[in-house]
């Protein structure tokens, strides 16, 4: 048996993966260990076997069998407190070469991630920005804000509504609350609803998600108090329909041909059936507001609708209704953060620009 | 009080929700989870019996006033009950019993069963209408009514020109400049816009964080 083994070892021609390592991974919140290798010079390795040891055991667990390709894998079954050594075997169609056993690792959890510190200083810095500008909206309270047409037509569409004797119908979108989407279509329903309490116009708000329903209905009822109208707030005005993406199409749709509104808001989050809605609302005759940050969904509400907030401007919809001080400082905030971001995107790609270029030398 | 409380929980919930972005460890970890998850599907469950009153209530309304096509609140409210019944006592599929019989001889009528024979073809025939709204949506779309509609229309013409096999016949080099309309002016244009929306999430966060944007509690 003995000699049967030397005789194996002196046939084996393959050769192993060198200096294995094991470490804990950095920043991340334990559980984890990094094991390295190098790879096996041979050609005709077909992969490598990751095996770990706990210390004071005596067996070997296999982990995973690895590509030819692979010299790295992240063992994330370790405890945290454990100490483990890992075996790293080279393996090809009928040979198997084994490496020297790394050294001991353990997983340790971490209080801060490092990796995160640009995030947190642009964080701090896009915070500093909105601050100074929202604490400027204090003291000086008429502060210029771009006109964003989608917003001054809400109130002709309204009146027009009122005119028509025809009822408002405000979708929020198909998200739920943790979408800050939703909460921005929230807060612009806020302020319509106070428009349409003021008018005496019919609104109609189905809804997608339960939680948005109940959001959505004390903001409407809310809405209609502030301005002295609560006798007008009734609850068929906000319901909830369905969380099936086609079926809320479908009511939707039978919303807008049977009610026919004069005036729908497509305001939140949107996805495929963002053409469905518009192009029926389209084919009533409604004057149409929509809005979203669903990239993929603008072009079909730029073609369907008449008016068309395009991304950041669904996050000003609020303040701009409103026309809170303290919101347009906020607003006014963002705009020069967008400046800082313009600014540091072009030193940055003049800076790539110019490490290609022989002056990069002389940097 | 109505007002400040949730403006407290808002506050702290915010911020922690925050900080757990910068600290892996797994106990906070574990907290922001449970969080997201359990909290949110209690808070969840609730609501969703608030959402069944409402369809009850909606519905029964139009019922008593006889209000237009107050025949269909009918439909729905039976089916409700129906698939709720299905649903709880009647098993999710053949290999679920429940106590209620759901099938009659080989014909099985679970919730499962009933959800892919009827609310899937449904929802596949609502999808289905995008193809048509699509055609009617591009035909409004590239007309070239100005400088950027006239844009628009020769952007289209060369992306779908350069999808596929014909383009290439006609001008060998269009299929990579219909590529890189895609990869470049368009890409260029996305994310112009996704770093307006990223700010103006940010600054709604923000906002809401300190209580100065109150929409969402009905304003003031």
């Amino acid at each position: 048996m003995a000699l049967s083994c030397i005789v194996a070892l002196l046939l084996c021609s393959l050769s192993p993966p060198g200096s294995v390592a094991a470490r804990d991974v950095p920043n991340d919140g334990g559980g984890n260990i990094l094991v390295t290798w190098t790879a096996s010079p041979d050609s005709d390795i077909v992969g490598y076997q990751v095996l770990r040891q706990t210390r004071g055991d005596t067996t070997w667990d296999t982990l995973t069998f690895a590509g030819r390709r692979a010299t790295s894998y992240v063992d994330d079954a370790a405890r945290n407190g454990v100490q483990y050594q890992y075996k790293i075997i080279a393996e090809s169609n009928t040979e198997a070469a084994e490496a020297p056993v790394s050294g001991y690792a353990t997983a340790v959890p971490q209080w801060f991630n490092f990796d995160s510190v640009p995030g947190l200083i642009g964080t701090v810095i896009l915070s500093f920005i909105l601050l100074y500008f929202i604490n400027r909206a204090r003291k000086n309270r008429n502060l210029f804000i771009r006109r964003i047409s989608g917003l001054d037509a809400v109130d002709e569409a309204l009146g027009r509504a009122t005119e028509m004797g025809r009822p408002t119908l405000y979708v929020a979108g198909l998200s739920s609350i943790a979408d800050v989407a939703t909460i921005a279509s929230l807060n612009i329903l806020g302020e319509v609803a106070k428009k349409t309490a003021k008018f005496g116009t019919p609104l109609i708000v189905p809804s997608y998600d339960p939680i948005v329903y109940t959001v959505a209905r004390e903001i409407v009822k809310e809405s209609y108090t502030s301005v002295g109208r609560p006798d007008a707030f009734t609850q068929d005005i906000v319901f909830f329909v369905t969380d099936q993406q086609f079926a809320y199409a479908a009511a939707v749709d039978g919303i807008m041909t049977r009610e026919r509104p004069a005036t729908n808001f497509l305001i939140g989050m949107f996805y495929a059936e963002a053409l469905i809605l518009a192009e029926t609302g389209a084919s009533t005759g409604a004057v149409q507001i929509a809005g979203t940050d669903a990239v993929s969904q603008l072009p079909f509400f730029i073609t369907a609708c008449d008016y068309t907030l395009i991304g950041e401007e669904l996050y000003a919809a609020s303040a701009y209704l409103s026309r809170e001080p303290l919101l347009l400082g906020g607003i006014k905030g963002q705009d020069y953060s967008k400046a800082l971001i313009v600014i540091v995107i072009v030193v940055g790609t003049l800076l790539a620009l110019a490490a290609g270029l022989p002056i990069a030398n002389y940097l | 009080m109505q007002k400040k409380l949730p403006l407290f929980l808002v506050l702290v919930t915010g911020i922690f929700g925050a900080v757990t972005y910068f600290i892996p460890h797994h106990s906070i970890q574990a907290v922001d989870e449970t969080i997201r998850n359990d909290v949110m599907r209690i808070i969840a469950a609730f609501s969703l019996v608030l959402g069944v009153g409402s369809i009850l209530q909606h519905h029964f309304t139009k019922i008593q006033r006889k209000a237009a096509n107050w025949q269909y609140s009918w439909i729905t409210v039976v089916t409700l009950f129906v698939s709720a019944i299905i649903g709880l006592f009647g098993g999710i599929d053949p290999t679920h019993p429940g106590i209620l019989p759901t099938h009659i001889g080989n014909f099985s009528f679970h919730i499962q069963t009933l959800f892919v024979n009827m609310m899937i073809p449904l929802a596949a025939t609502m999808f289905s209408l995008l193809a048509f709204f699509m055609a009617s949506a591009a035909y409004r779309a590239f007309r070239a009514r100005n400088f950027s509609a006239t844009l628009l229309l020769a952007a289209a013409f060369v992306l779908m020109l350069g999808a596929v096999p014909l383009g290439r016949m006609i001008f060998h080099p269009l299929p990579s400049f219909a590529e890189w309309i895609l990869a470049v002016p368009n890409t260029a244009a996305k994310r112009g816009i996704n770093f307006g929306v990223q700010l103006g999430i940010f600054a709604t966060s923000l906002k809401i964080l300190l209580g100065i944007e109150r929409g969402w509690l009905g304003g003031g």
